[in-house]
């Protein structure tokens, strides 16, 4: 297994960050996320275009570049730790891998080199009624009309489910799961924006009554919907580790900076053993995810096990490390104008994304071969 | 012997077959020749090829690449090695002297101590200097060619069978505390060196006291040079955290995930919910753990040395103990207070008696977490009151320095 990144891969790194930097620095952040849309449209097809962000586990016949999941990490990990409002999960991961998955090449022709160029976002619809991504019967329903099909039911936790004009539904079929395209202006199908703790990633619910739709693929997709789950928890992992250097930066400096009875609070115990756990925390987070990447390129096998690994050690230390942030920033890290909240609230939805920490330990649980458990 | 152009793979097969051979039933504690078993296993560990995998082949070792001593840690956990007498010489004292000794040094104690020859013992505490080592008051004092060693050491394992050590003295009183220490080299057989045994809170004797009196040192056992063994210590405990840190838990640790999980099924107490996620977020902390040495070490070989780094192992590998001790308790519940004398408890409770060890021994918690702050993150040190100041005026431990 390979641990740590190339030249190549830094390059990447260095050239996201910058880009980033440059283009939505916090002041953007906030901007975006009061609009109403909430996403920064005009950035993601920069990004996506000039950087080719959407299509890096893409084979180049679909438009993408086929660089691999290693590589995907490291520009979530920049997505991560800006805080960007970009369609990434939705259009980069969930619908990528939905799409490369369902052996359909001509739905991959059809769709992937508009969601790579990011001349169109899609929208996955993956999760059970209780929001987790396991075994529980979906709770969308599609019924065969004959020459086609339709849906009916409702889609929690749709990420840029409002913004997406390629929307893909996981649905009960008489034959398992199948995978279904919906048009944005389908009859039938109403998006409702959901309120969420986290503004800077936009949420909907789907509700279908008879909306028609087109199958993609064919035979059962539960076993997809499984390790796109996987590859999803996986990116978010990066996502998270790039928040917690972040928080960890941020707070580190701040500590350097801020005096209070004569000295830098840096210099105190109690902070800066604070600061070591949270970095501790942090490069042992790093290790799990460059495992779990590496996996997901090169040991399809250990795939399962080292996204568990990653879902469950990742989340909980993020939301440790960006509650300490706040803590050891003061009364300035509860404002409203101080940072430190959004990366709070980032990493608490998060953490219970793609069914949070309790989903992946029971994933983990029965690779361990632990009895019981439901 | 080492075979020529082999790869990481042959290398571990050979490793593999070797130990399958070799290594199959030994254990490293409980029989009553410890030093006997280990001084065997050591000798033909040289013979194998596989002793100081990544010293240099002139004075002894095999000059390979350091990834093959992880090759070889790996294949090792498997087993339970009698290896516990060498652990100082082979992981601290051995790599420092490969850093610092001078070529008659290294002829003189490398080869000895890979053949199992030579047991060597890390003689740095004081009753008045723990955490701050730098304030200790042995004292070598110049005596025509070589020194006379006077004072007393304190926790120094193995002290009971080692044949040296590796003493910090301090040898000028005139200058501040980091700036008068040196490291010799101790003939722990030496007239004036008496050991005296300590026992823990496992009810073992595994470290002693140590005094010194009017012990007589060469000239030519300074390590690294006079007034300098302040350098010369935070080179030995790099290599110490490194080697607490990258040690993975043993297959017969009794806190390792995995017999933990062995022992909830036996006791039919994995099912209930507390006592799994305990037990999966125990494994999965002990495997981040685990990931995080093997990318520490594929950076060292990529040419970013691990520097301050090891102490995120050794402070992490010490927090993962206590979690071990917290979901040992909950699978095994009022097993582990009382068990019939035929069960087998005793393992369970040495292991949580023992377990506060790895918190205190090579730089406390406490210590790790200010070298990361302070050496990583750049934190600003706290106020020093002595760092300056000639070490003959300071106060010292609990007494005054004298
Ligand atoms: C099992 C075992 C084996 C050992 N083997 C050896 C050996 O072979 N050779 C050897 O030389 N030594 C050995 N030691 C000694 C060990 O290195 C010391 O015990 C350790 O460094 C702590 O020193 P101390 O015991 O004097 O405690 P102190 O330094 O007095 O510490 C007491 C408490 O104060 C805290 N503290 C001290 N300074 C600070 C500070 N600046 N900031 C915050 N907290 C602080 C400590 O964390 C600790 O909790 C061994 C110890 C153990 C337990």
């Amino acid at each position: 297994m390979r641990l740590i990144l190339d030249d190549e891969q830094q390059q990447l790194s260095a050239t996201v960050h910058k880009v980033l930097a440059d283009h939505a620095p916090a002041t953007r952040v906030r901007e975006v996320m009061t609009s109403d849309v909430g996403e920064d449209t005009d950035l993601w097809r920069r990004l996506s275009s000039e950087l080719g962000v959407a299509g890096l586990v893409v084979p180049e016949r679909f438009g993408g570049s086929g660089a691999g999941h290693v590589e995907r990490c490291v520009v979530a990990e920049e997505l991560g730790a800006a805080l960007t409002p970009v369609p990434f999960f939705a259009s980069a991961v969930l619908a990528v891998d939905t799409l490369l998955g369902l052996g359909d090449d001509e739905a991959c022709a059809e769709f992937l080199p508009t969601v790579v160029s990011g001349e169109s976002v899609a929208a996955v619809a993956m999760a059970t009624a209780d929001g987790m991504w396991g075994a529980k019967p979906l709770p969308v329903q599609a019924e065969s009309t004959g020459d086609g099909w339709q849906l009916t039911g409702t889609a929690p936790y749709v990420l840029s489910g409002m913004l997406a004009d390629v929307l893909l539904v996981y649905a009960r079929t008489p034959d398992g799961t199948g995978v279904f395209a919906v048009r944005p202006d389908a009859s039938g199908m109403t998006r409702v924006a959901a309120r969420t703790l986290d503004p800077t990633r936009r949420i909907a619910r789907l509700d279908f009554a008879a909306a028609p739709a087109r199958r993609l693929g064919t035979g059962d997709a539960g076993e997809l919907r499984r390790s796109v789950g996987e590859l999803a928890a996986i990116a978010l992992a990066a996502e998270q580790v790039g928040g917690m250097r972040r928080v960890l930066d941020m707070t580190v400096d701040y500590a350097k900076v801020r005096v209070q009875f004569g000295r830098a609070i840096g210099s105190y115990q109690a902070v800066k053993h604070t600061c070591a756990d949270m970095y501790s925390d942090t490069e042992q987070a790093i290790s799990a995810l460059r495992y779990a990447a590496w996996a997901a390129d090169h040991d399809r096998d250990a795939l399962p096990g080292a996204a568990a690994l990653a879902q469950l050690y990742i989340g909980p230390s993020y939301f440790r490390a960006a509650a300490n942030a706040v803590q050891l920033h003061g009364g300035i890290g509860y404002t409203w104008e101080h940072d430190a909240h959004l990366y709070y609230k980032r990493a608490k939805s998060s953490e219970l994304l793609f069914g949070g920490a309790r989903q992946a330990r029971e994933r983990l649980a029965g690779l361990l071969d632990l009895p019981g458990g439901s | 012997m080492a075979a020529a152009g082999e790869s990481a793979e042959q290398f571990r097969a050979r490793v593999r077959a070797w130990l399958a051979a070799q290594a199959t039933g030994l254990t490293g504690s409980g029989s009553d020749d410890v030093v006997e078993q280990a001084k065997r296993f050591q000798a033909a560990l040289y013979d194998a090829g596989f002793a100081g995998i990544s010293w240099p082949a002139e004075y002894g070792g095999q000059g390979k690449d350091a990834t093959l001593q992880q090759v070889f840690n790996e294949e090792a956990s498997g087993y339970e090695l009698p290896t516990s007498p060498f652990m100082i010489g082979m992981g601290m004292c051995g790599p420092t002297l490969v850093d610092l000794g001078t070529p008659e040094q290294k002829t003189r104690h490398l080869r000895p101590l890979l053949r199992g020859e030579e047991i060597w013992c890390q003689l740095f505490s004081e009753p008045g200097a723990g955490s701050d080592v730098a304030s200790l008051q042995t004292k070598a004092v110049a005596d025509g060619d070589g020194w006379l060693l006077n004072g007393q050491k304190v926790w120094t394992s193995n002290a009971q069978w080692a044949d040296f050590g590796a003493v910090l003295a301090r040898t000028n009183t005139d200058v501040p505390k980091h700036k008068g220490i040196t490291m010799f080299i101790v003939d722990m057989r030496a007239p004036g060196v008496e050991v005296r045994p300590l026992r823990d809170m496992t009810g073992k004797s595994p470290f002693n006291e140590v005094y010194f009196d009017d012990v007589r040192l060469p000239g030519n056992a300074v390590i690294g040079a006079v007034d300098a063994g302040w350098q010369a210590a935070v080179t030995m405990l790099g290599h110490e955290r490194v080697s607490i840190g990258s040690s993975a838990r043993r297959r017969y640790d009794p806190l390792a995930s995995q017999n933990l999980v062995e022992l909830a099924a036996e006791l039919d107490t994995g099912t209930e919910p507390d006592v799994r996620a305990g037990l999966v977020d125990l494994y999965a902390a002990e495997r981040v753990l685990s990931l995080f040495n093997t990318r520490l070490q594929q950076e060292a070989d990529a040419g970013k040395a691990p520097g301050a780094r090891g102490s995120v192992s050794k402070l992490a590998g010490a927090l993962l103990l206590w979690r071990a001790v917290e979901v040992a308790g909950s699978v095994a519940g009022p097993r582990a207070i009382a068990w019939d004398p035929e069960d087998e408890g005793d393992q369970l409770a040495v292991a949580i008696n023992g377990t506060p060890a790895s918190s205190i021994a090579g730089g406390t918690n406490q210590i790790q977490r200010g070298i990361i702050g302070e050496r990583i993150l750049g934190l600003p040190k706290e106020p020093q009151v002595d760092r300056d100041v000639p070490f003959r005026e300071l106060r010292v431990g609990t007494q005054t320095s004298g």
